[in-house]
C-alpha cells in the first residue's frame, strides 16, 4: 500500500471516523464470515488432493486449475441432480404458492369461520424442523409401514407406492409443500390485512362479487408480497436437503446425488473430498445467483415497474 | 504498510488485517501435511493427557478404568460422529493441527487415514503384541509390511434365521449357498408375504464381507501399484447369484435398517439375516420382541469342503502422527486392545467381539447374548467360525468406492438389472477415482 498522506478534502468537518467506527462491526462481520469463507472456498476448488511417494502414498494438496469444476461439469449424476432440482423447483414453487395464496384469500373473506384456529392449522407444519417432517413422511410412504396403504388396502383398492421411480420426486415435493404453504400463507395474509377496506367497499358499490374482489382487486394489490415469497420459495428450492437426504437411506429410488447438495455433502463429509465439493459448490452458488437476478430483473420490470 | 490509518484507509485496513490474519492461517493449516514429525521414543510411563476419538458404545466406563489405575495419564473420550463422518472429521482436525491423539477407525478406513498422513506408522510397537492375534486378524491394520493400528474388534459374518418360522414352515437352514437359494423359493410358495432374506444396496460392507466369503481380493498394494479387481470371478459370482434371485422376486432386495426392515425383522416377513456377530446386538435394537426365536449358524458356504466366512465391521485404534504423546498413547493402545481386563470391559459394556485372541475366550462371553438365550453356546459357536474368516486388504478410496456401491446398486435392484454388470460399474468408478488422485493403478 502506497504510503500517503491523510486526504483532507474537508478538513473542517466534525464527527471524526465515527461512521466507519460505527459501521466496523458489520463490515468485519461480514468480512470474516462471507467473504473470507467464499474466496477460501473458490481456493480450495482450485486445489486437490494428490497423491505422490511410495508404498501407500501420501497425499498432498496441490493447485489444479480447474480440474474439479470440469469434473463437476462432467459428472452425470450432478448435471442430473440439477435438472432434478429445478423440476422440483417447478411442481414445490406454484402448488405451494397457490395453495398458500388461495388460503390467504380464503381467511380473508368477511364471512370467515374458525380464523385464527385455521390460520394456525395452516402454519403448524411450518414450525416442524424439516429433517422430523421428512420422517414423519417418510414412515406414510414407506410401503411395508404405510397407514396410508393400509387404508388403500382395506377398500380394495390398489395402493400407489409413493416411493416408486416415477412418483418420489412428486412424494419429496410435498413434504417440501406441506412445510411452506403455513409460512407464505401467513405473509401474503398479513399483506391483505394491510389493503384498505375501503376498496372493497368501493368494489362492492361497483357491483363485484367475493371471487372478482379476491382476483381483480386483492392479487394484484399484494403481487409484490407474492413476487417475494416466489423468490423466497425458488431459493428455497435451489437449497434442497433435508428432505430428500432424509429419504435417502429409506429407499433405493433416492441416491446419494439426487440433488446437487447432496452430491456436495457426500463429496465433503463421506468421500472426505472437500475440493470436488467446494468446486460444486462455486457451480451452485452462481446458478442460483444468475437465477436470482434473471427472475429479480424480469419480475421488477413487470411488477414493481408502474412504481418507478 | 502505512502506519497512518487515516479515515478512508481504516476500511481497507480492517479488510486487509481480516485477509492477512486468516489467510496464512488457511495456508498453514492446508498445506503442512508434508511434513513427518519426527517423534522422540518418550517416557510411557510420562504424565499424558491423551484425547480418544471413538463411537464404541459405552467406551467411557472402559477409559474409566485406566483413568483410575493411570490417575497421571488421563485418556479423555469425545463421542465426534460416527463410521466415515469421524473420518472426515479427523481428516479436517489433522490438517488444522489439532487431530486427537487416539482414533478409532473401521478397517476398510485406515487406508485414507494413512495415505493422508494421519495414521502413525506404529511398526514398532506392534511387534511385541502381534502374537495376541490370528494372522487373519493381523493383515486388516497392516499394509506393505507396515502395522498403522492396533485391531479392536472384528464383525465374522454368520447367518441368523428365525428358528420357530422355519420350523413352522417346515425349512431346512441352508448349509450352502444353492440350499440358501433354494429355501428362499420355498418361503416364497409358503407365503407370498415372506421373503428368506433382503439385499441391501445400503450396506457396501455387508457386501464386501460376502465377497470376501467368496474368495475375493479386491485390492492388493505391490509397492506401490494397486490392482483393483472389485469385479473378479468370486465378487461377480457372488453378485449374480443374489442379482438373479432378486430379479425374479425370489429375495426382496429392500434395504436394511429402515423402518420397514425393523417391521420385516419384527413381523417375520424376513426370516433370516446374513449378518456378523454382533448381529445379536442389532436385532435387540430392532426387533425385541423376537428374543428367543433366532438362532445362529455359520454362513451358507460355496464350498461345503472348505467352509469360510468374510467379515462385516470391525474396527481398530490408531494414533495421530501429530501426537506429542506419542509414547503414552501407545501404551494406552496397547492396555485397550490386549488387556484382559480392558478387553473383558469391551465385551461387558461395549457388546464388541474383541480383536485380540484371550479375548474371544473372555469368560464374558460364556453366556449367550441377550437376544438368544436359546442359543446358550453362541459365543463358542461363534469363536469357530471366526477362525475361518478371511479379509482382504482396503484401498484408499474405499470411501467412494462404497458410496458408488449403494447408488449403483439401488439403480440395478430398482431396474432390475444384471449385478454383475452393476459390479463392473463399481470397478470402472472405482479405479477411475483412484487413478484421479495419482496413484499408480494396474487393471486386472
Amino acid at each position: 500500500m502506497p504510503v500517503a498522506a491523510p486526504v483532507r478534502r474537508r478538513p473542517r468537518r466534525r464527527g471524526g471516523p465515527t461512521p466507519y467506527v460505527l459501521m466496523a462491526p458489520a463490515v468485519v462481520l461480514l468480512v470474516l464470515f462471507l467473504l473470507v469463507p467464499i474466496g477460501y472456498t473458490v481456493w480450495l476448488s482450485l486445489r486437490a488432493n494428490r497423491v505422490s511417494g511410495g508404498g501407500l502414498g501420501i497425499r498432498t494438496e496441490r493447485f489444479v486449475g480447474l480440474e474439479n469444476y470440469t469434473s463437476v461439469l462432467t459428472d452425470s449424476a450432478y448435471v442430473d441432480g440439477l435438472l432434478r432440482m429445478l423440476l422440483y423447483g417447478l411442481i414445490v414453487v406454484p402448488s405451494m404458492l397457490g395453495l398458500a395464496l388461495l388460503f390467504a384469500l380464503l381467511l380473508d373473506t368477511p364471512r370467515v369461520r374458525f380464523g385464527a384456529f385455521s390460520r394456525i392449522g395452516i402454519f403448524l407444519p411450518y414450525a416442524v424442523p424439516g429433517v422430523i417432517a421428512s420422517l414423519l413422511w417418510g414412515f406414510l410412504y414407506l410401503p411395508d409401514v404405510s397407514p396410508i396403504r393400509d387404508v388403500f388396502e382395506g377398500l380394495g383398492l390398489p395402493a400407489p407406492d409413493f416411493l416408486a421411480p416415477g412418483g418420489v420426486l412428486f412424494s419429496v415435493a410435498n413434504i417440501g409443500v406441506w412445510g411452506g404453504v403455513g409460512f407464505n400463507m401467513i405473509v401474503l395474509f398479513t399483506a391483505l390485512r394491510g389493503v384498505p377496506r375501503e376498496m372493497y367497499d368501493a368494489a362492492r358499490v361497483d357491483g363485484a362479487g367475493e371471487v372478482q374482489i379476491a382476483l381483480r382487486v386483492k392479487v394484484p394489490l399484494i403481487m409484490p408480497a407474492i413476487i417475494m415469497t416466489a423468490i423466497f420459495s425458488m431459493i428455497a428450492t435451489l437449497q434442497v436437503f433435508n428432505e430428500p437426504a432424509t429419504l435417502q437411506p429409506l429407499t433405493d429410488t433416492v441416491s446419494q446425488t439426487w440433488v446437487p447438495l447432496m452430491t456436495i455433502y457426500r463429496d465433503a463429509f463421506v468421500n472426505a473430498d472437500i475440493h470436488s465439493a467446494a468446486a460444486a459448490s462455486v457451480v451452485l452458488a452462481l446458478g442460483t445467483l444468475a437465477v436470482s437476478v434473471a427472475v429479480l430483473t424480469l419480475l421488477q420490470r413487470r411488477a414493481f415497474g408502474r412504481d418507478r | 504498510m502505512t502506519s497512518h490509518i487515516h479515515r478512508r484507509g481504516f476500511l481497507k485496513g480492517v479488510a486487509t488485517l481480516g485477509a492477512a490474519a486468516a489467510v496464512p492461517a488457511f495456508l498453514a493449516a492446508c498445506s503442512g501435511d508434508d511434513e513427518e514429525p519426527t517423534q522422540p521414543a518418550g517416557d510411557p510411563d510420562a504424565p499424558a493427557n491423551l484425547t480418544f476419538w471413538t463411537w464404541t458404545t459405552n467406551v467411557q466406563k472402559v477409559v474409566d478404568i485406566w483413568n483410575a489405575k493411570n490417575p497421571t495419564q488421563k485418556v479423555t473420550v469425545s463421542n465426534q460422529a460416527q463410521g466415515e463422518e469421524l473420518i472426515t472429521k479427523t481428516l479436517t482436525a489433522h490438517r488444522a493441527g489439532n487431530a486427537p491423539d487416539l482414533i478409532h477407525a473401521e478397517y476398510q478406513a485406515l487406508p485414507v487415514l494413512i495415505t493422508n498422513g494421519v495414521a502413525a506408522d506404529l511398526t514398532a510397537m506392534a511387534e511385541g503384541i502381534k502374537g495376541e492375534f490370528t494372522e487373519g486378524t493381523w493383515a486388516l491394520t497392516s499394509f506393505g509390511g507396515k502395522t498403522y493400528a492396533i485391531p479392536q474388534d472384528v464383525g465374522p459374518m454368520m447367518l441368523y434365521y428365525r428358528e420357530d418360522l422355519f420350523q413352522q414352515f417346515g425349512l431346512t437352514v441352508p448349509k450352502t449357498w444353492d440350499e440358501f437359494g433354494a429355501v428362499a423359493r420355498q418361503v416364497r410358495q409358503k407365503d407370498a408375504k415372506r421373503y428368506l432374506a433382503t439385499f441391501s444396496s445400503g450396506d457396501p460392507g455387508w457386501f464386501a464381507g460376502l465377497a470376501e466369503q467368496a474368495g475375493a481380493n479386491w485390492w492388493v498394494n505391490d509397492n506401490g501399484t494397486w490392482t483393483v479387481r472389485i469385479n473378479d470371478e468370486p465378487t461377480r459370482k457372488v453378485a449374480s447369484f443374489w442379482g438373479g434371485l432378486v430379479n425374479e422376486d425370489v429375495l426382496s432386495g429392500k434395504p436394511m435398517y429402515t423402518p420397514e426392515w425393523n417391521k420385516a425383522m419384527t413381523d417375520g416377513t424376513l426370516l433370516a439375516w446374513p449378518s456378523a456377530i454382533w448381529g445379536a446386538g442389532v436385532l435387540e435394537g430392532v426387533a425385541p420382541s423376537t428374543k428367543g426365536k433366532w438362532r445362529m449358524v455359520p454362513m451358507p458356504q460355496w464350498d461345503a469342503a472348505a467352509p469360510a466366512t468374510g467379515y462385516w465391521g470391525g474396527s481398530a485404534t490408531a494414533i495421530s502422527s501429530k501426537s506429542s504423546q506419542r509414547a503414552q498413547a501407545e501404551k494406552f493402545v496397547k492396555w485397550l486392545n490386549t488387556d484382559q481386563e480392558a478387553l473383558d470391559a469391551l465385551i461387558a459394556e461395549g457388546g464388541i467381539y474383541p480383536a485380540a485372541t484371550k479375548g474371544q475366550s473372555s469368560t464374558q462371553l460364556s453366556k449367550a447374548p441377550a437376544m438368544m438365550p436359546n442359543q446358550p453356546t453362541f459365543f463358542a459357536e461363534a469363536a469357530e467360525i471366526a477362525t475361518t474368516a478371511r479379509g482382504f486388504n482396503w484401498a484408499p478410496n474405499v470411501n467412494v468406492t462404497y458410496s458408488q456401491y449403494s447408488d449403483i446398486f439401488a439403480k440395478a435392484v430398482q431396474e432390475k438389472s444384471d449385478f454383475a454388470a452393476a459390479v463392473d460399474a463399481i470397478q470402472a468408478a472405482s479405479v477411475a477415482d483412484l487413478k484421479k488422485q495419482g496413484f499408480e493403478v494396474k487393471e486386472a
